[in-house]
């Protein structure tokens, strides 16, 4: 057997993370904007809001539908692809999983059909509160599945049960800590908002379209107005609480701070690179530690080990992988002995709890396995926050635009619109690829290693259902632009003839 | 609440889960009849529409199955996922394009056709029931893996420290030789199929739908009878996976029955839950009523209840290895800490609340009966 299934399972995973990830965005945005579009029908009994809540309506089932598909596949791949990991730590991250099923994807998957389907059937305000409960549904489901996420990042409220070979709360507020975990708070509100950027910035672009081809220009621009404002603020709070993901990762995952910022020699008041050549110094150290002379340690430092701002001594790597596998030989003695000599086996135990913290370091064979791929990880940050910088841009132009009422002449400021919908999108994957490649070699910070966390599984077979699901993918992919497109020359048809009770703005 | 009384409540809720999940595929046995030639295209669509307001239910209930059983018994889920890897696999698959053809299949510019996306649904209809309780038939027959906690503290080649190995390269596909499994599997595609057509005369009003339903239903109960009780016969003599009080298995004569004779709930749920499922094909069958999937319904989570308590409580193991007996799973071997399934019983304190809007929803959507004009009338339909 070939050490390569890990790459493939890592492949595999990533992209299907990663696909996942072009339809949860637009799930979570556009839920927003329908569900304001259908609160302005309720309240002002204008018959063209419930059209244009309809219209975003259907292109929110097409998009939907894949999100589903994708998800599914996903939370199976933890046993197929995962089978260590899914003992290891299935302990606490069942439960996140199992929490997300029963108390958000029900409310999603019953009130969408209510929403889709019950216009008839049931009364306005039933209606209205179905919309409601699809959109926060999703954002609860957002929640429990980045709590599973944060807690790979920064591993709270677990120890290591020698007996059961696994991580396991053991106190009695570890449920607490889990769910109330900084890293999972951050990444919750982070990735929401990006998915209000991308949603808010796909319902502006798109109605940019319609502008340029001068078709149902009300519903465009009441579209775009609603629009800028879910994005405006997912935008603007994509950036305080990218921050906050930052100062984490600072004290969570050094390594992953570093990479980011192409760091390999770290120290006191340490420069913020915006590119390579241009750097400003003492910013990283701010952002970082909130003190423009706080000590950032680079890669170099995090291998060879370094003291921490608070005189903490971190020690080098190779330390680190030599207390892993004296932490993993405890452990195989403790188990050797624990029913034929307990004292023994108590003496083991005791070398194992000393050693524990780097119990994961034992699977690493050399200390170069603890750095990440940095380049793609310099990279992919500055191009989260650069598209980011572009959607605020087009947010603030396009108020004004709005204000002044000029959005259906300003050419340039509608091509920027349309040509912000692929950007939003890649800000939010390239901020997976920060995440996620930056905490490379660990599938949970410090504790197991992708090495250790695979199933024993062919490399031939990962393979198989690689490029089954690449194709699968592709395929759907394609379907759904193209349903898409028809959708949007379709148009909502609200006819514009039939003369709209005008109202009070 | 100890340890036991927790594994055993997590018991009872995956079996709950499981039996919903294996009522609800009605939606896969009623997508079964878009493969029949006798209806044209407005009564597909009507067919589609049905189980469309509906799939994601199933769905959901899938997901939440996978997701109780990763949380409260972790070592099932990466043994046996990570094991009969192409099994699930192929579950999965039919279920992801189960879930685009809904959303494709009616629409302009879909790429491969609205038939090729009603092939899917059919796909789906009938794999996913025979896999998923073949899948289950493999707790009583044995599946060949082995469990090695010891496995992890290898630091050599990293295959070498994993806990859970599959002893052959068919990764779960063997199953296909495996008759008895097969035979559940088989059962488990026949009785969705009644299911489905149940659900299609409570749920769609058109005289040719109910004639053509209540001919399937006839269809289909002849090999459902004849592939369920010969897999039930099998069941009752054959030996099973018992535990002693070491934690050791072993083998055990005609253990199944044993499980049901020393537990007379479970005999006594079984046995309701077959006359319910009997009684709606009845009603199907002999009667004008429109009624008989909530008997059928209702049969169907007890008996597959009853039989995932037969499989796991009463000191038997309900994975078992058939390679390595030791290496079987119980529900006490392979469970969360008392402390997670603790957290998770409070959850559990949610799905009385999900169920009663879910089924306010139902109520609310399907006072009126799907007919022709309603589907050429509405504009949001699949
Ligand atoms: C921040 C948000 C977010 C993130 C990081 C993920 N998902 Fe997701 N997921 C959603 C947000 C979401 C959603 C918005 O709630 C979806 C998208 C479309 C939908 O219907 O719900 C969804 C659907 C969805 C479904 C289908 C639910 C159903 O039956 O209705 C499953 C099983 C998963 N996801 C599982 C996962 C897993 C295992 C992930 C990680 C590895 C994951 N998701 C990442
Ligand atoms: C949907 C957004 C996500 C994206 C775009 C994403 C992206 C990635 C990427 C790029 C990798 C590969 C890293 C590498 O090979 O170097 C990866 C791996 C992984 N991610 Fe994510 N991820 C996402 C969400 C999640 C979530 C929510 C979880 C956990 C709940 C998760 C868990 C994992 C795991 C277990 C791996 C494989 C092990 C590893 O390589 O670390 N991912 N993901
Ligand atoms: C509005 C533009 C932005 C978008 C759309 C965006 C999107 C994302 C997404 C989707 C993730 C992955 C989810 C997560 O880990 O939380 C992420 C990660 C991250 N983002 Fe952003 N981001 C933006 C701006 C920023 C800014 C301005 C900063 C820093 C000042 C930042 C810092 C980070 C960090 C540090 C991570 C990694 C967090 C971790 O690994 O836990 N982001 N970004």
């Amino acid at each position: 057997m070939d050490a390569s299934i890990f790459i493939w399972s890592r492949l595999q995973f990533a992209m299907t993370a990663a696909y996942h990830w072009l339809f949860v965005p637009l799930t979570l945005g556009l839920s927003m904007v329908m569900a304001i579009m259908e609160t302005m029908y309720v309240v002002k009994k204008d018959e063209f809001w419930k059209k244009a809540a309809k219209f975003w309506m259907k292109v929110f089932a097409i998009n939907f539908a894949v999100g589903i598909a994708t998800g599914i596949i996903l939370e199976f791949e933890f046993g197929t692809n995962w089978s260590n990991y899914s003992w290891f730590v299935g302990d606490l991250f069942g439960a996140p999983l199992a929490i997300e099923g029963i108390i958000a994807f029900f409310m999603e998957a019953t009130f969408f059909a209510v929403m889709f389907f019950g216009w008839n059937k049931v009364s306005k305000k039933f209606h209205l509160a179905s919309t409601w409960l699809t959109g926060i549904g999703a954002t609860i489901s957002a929640y429990w599945i980045l709590v599973a996420n944060g807690w790979m990042q920064n591993p709270v409220g677990t120890t290591f049960n020698p007996d059961t070979v696994r991580s396991e709360m053991a106190s009695s507020s570890a449920f607490w800590e889990v769910i109330s975990n900084p890293m999972a708070v951050d990444k919750f509100f982070h990735s929401v908002l990006n998915g209000w950027f991308v949603g808010g910035t796909f319902v502006l672009g798109m109605s940019c379209w319609f502008l340029l081809k001068k078709r149902e220009i009300k519903f465009a621009k009441k579209s775009a107005l609603i629009g800028a404002i879910v994005g405006a603020i997912g935008v603007f709070g994509g950036f305080i609480s990218g921050d906050r993901s930052g100062v984490n990762a600072a004290e969570l995952q050094p390594m992953k701070l570093a990479a980011s910022e192409g760091l390999w020699d770290g120290g006191r008041r340490a420069a913020f690179s915006v590119v390579p050549g241009v750097e400003v110094p003492g910013v990283l150290s701010f952002l970082a530690t909130h003190d423009f002379n706080g000590y950032v340690p680079g890669i170099n430092d995090i291998i060879s080990g370094y003291a921490s701002n608070n005189g903490e001594v971190i020690p080098s790597a190779e330390e680190k992988i030599q207390m892993g596998k004296t932490a993993i030989a405890a452990l195989k003695g403790y188990r050797e002995n624990r029913d034929s000599n307990p004292a023994v086996a108590a003496e083991y135990r005791q070398v194992l709890e000393q050693n524990e913290k780097y119990l994961g370091y034992g699977y690493l064979d050399s200390p170069e396995e603890l750095i990440p791929n940095v380049p793609l990880v310099y990279w992919s940050f500055r191009l989260m926050i650069g598209f980011g910088m572009v959607g605020i841009l087009l947010f603030i132009l396009a108020f004004i635009a709005l204000h002044k009422d000029k959005l259906q002449d300003w050419k340039w400021l509608l091509w920027l619109g349309i040509i912000t919908i692929p950007m939003a999108y890649l800000s939010g994957q390239f901020g997976w690829v920060v995440a996620e490649v930056g905490r490379q070699p660990w599938t949970i910070q410090g504790l197991l290693p992708v090495k250790a966390a695979i199933s024993s599984l062919s490399v031939g077979a990962v393979k198989t259902t690689f490029f089954v699901f690449l194709g699968v993918f592709a395929l759907f992919l394609v379907i759904e632009i193209r349903i898409m497109i028809q959708a949007f020359r379709k148009g909502p048809e609200i006819d514009e003839a039939v003369p709209v009770v005008p109202n009070n703005e | 609440m100890t340890l036991e009384f927790l594994q055993s409540y997590w018991w009872i809720l995956v079996a709950l889960l499981a039996g919903l999940l294996v009522f609800l595929m009605f939606v896969q046995g009623a997508n079964v009849a878009l493969l029949d030639g006798k209806y044209d295209q407005a009564r597909k669509r009507m067919i589609i529409n049905s189980t469309g307001r509906k799939w994601e239910l199933t769905f959901t209930t899938l997901v939440t199955f996978g997701g109780a059983f990763f949380a409260s018994f972790p070592l099932f889920y990466s043994t046996s996922f990570g094991g009969a890897y192409w099994v699930w696999m192929l579950i999965l698959l039919t279920f992801v394009f189960q879930a685009v053809s809904y959303e494709f299949q009616n629409k302009k510019n879909n790429l491969l056709g609205s038939r090729a996306f009603q092939i899917f649904l059919v796909i789906n209809g009938i794999l996913a029931p025979l896999l998923i309780g073949a899948a289950v038939g493999t707790f009583f027959t044995g599946s060949d893996f082995t469990v090695n906690k010891e496995a992890i503290s290898n630091i050599g080649e990293p295959m070498e420290r994993i806990i859970s190995s599959w002893g052959n390269s068919w990764h779960g596909l063997e199953t296909v030789v495996n008759l008895h499994a097969m035979l559940l599997g088989l059962s488990v595609v026949s009785l969705t199929m009644i299911l489905g057509n149940l659900y299609m005369l409570n749920n769609i009003e058109d005289e040719m739908v109910e004639k053509e339903a209540r001919k399937t239903i006839v269809a289909c109960t002849v090999p459902f009878l004849a592939f369920f009780l010969t897999w039930l016969v099998i069941l009752l003599v054959r030996p099973g996976f018992a535990v002693d009080m070491e934690g050791n298995i072993f083998m055990e004569k005609s253990k199944y029955l044993h499980n049901f004779l020393q537990m007379p709930v479970v005999l006594v749920m079984f046995i309701v839950g077959v006359a319910g499922v009997l009684a709606g094909i009845g009603a199907g069958m002999f009667s004008k009523s429109r009624k008989g999937i909530w008997p059928a319904g209702i049969g169907t989570v007890l008996v597959v209840m009853a039989l995932f308590f037969i499989a796991g409580f009463n000191n038997t193991a309900y994975y078992p290895s058939s390679t390595d007996l030791q290496s079987s799973l119980t529900i006490a071997n392979s469970s969360s800490s008392a402390f997670t399934l603790k957290v998770m019983f409070f959850v559990s304190l949610f799905i009385p609340f999900v169920l009663a809007y879910i089924m306010y929803a139902w109520h609310a959507m399907d006072k009126k009966h799907i007919t022709k004009d309603e589907i050429e009338e509405t504009p949001e339909k699949y």
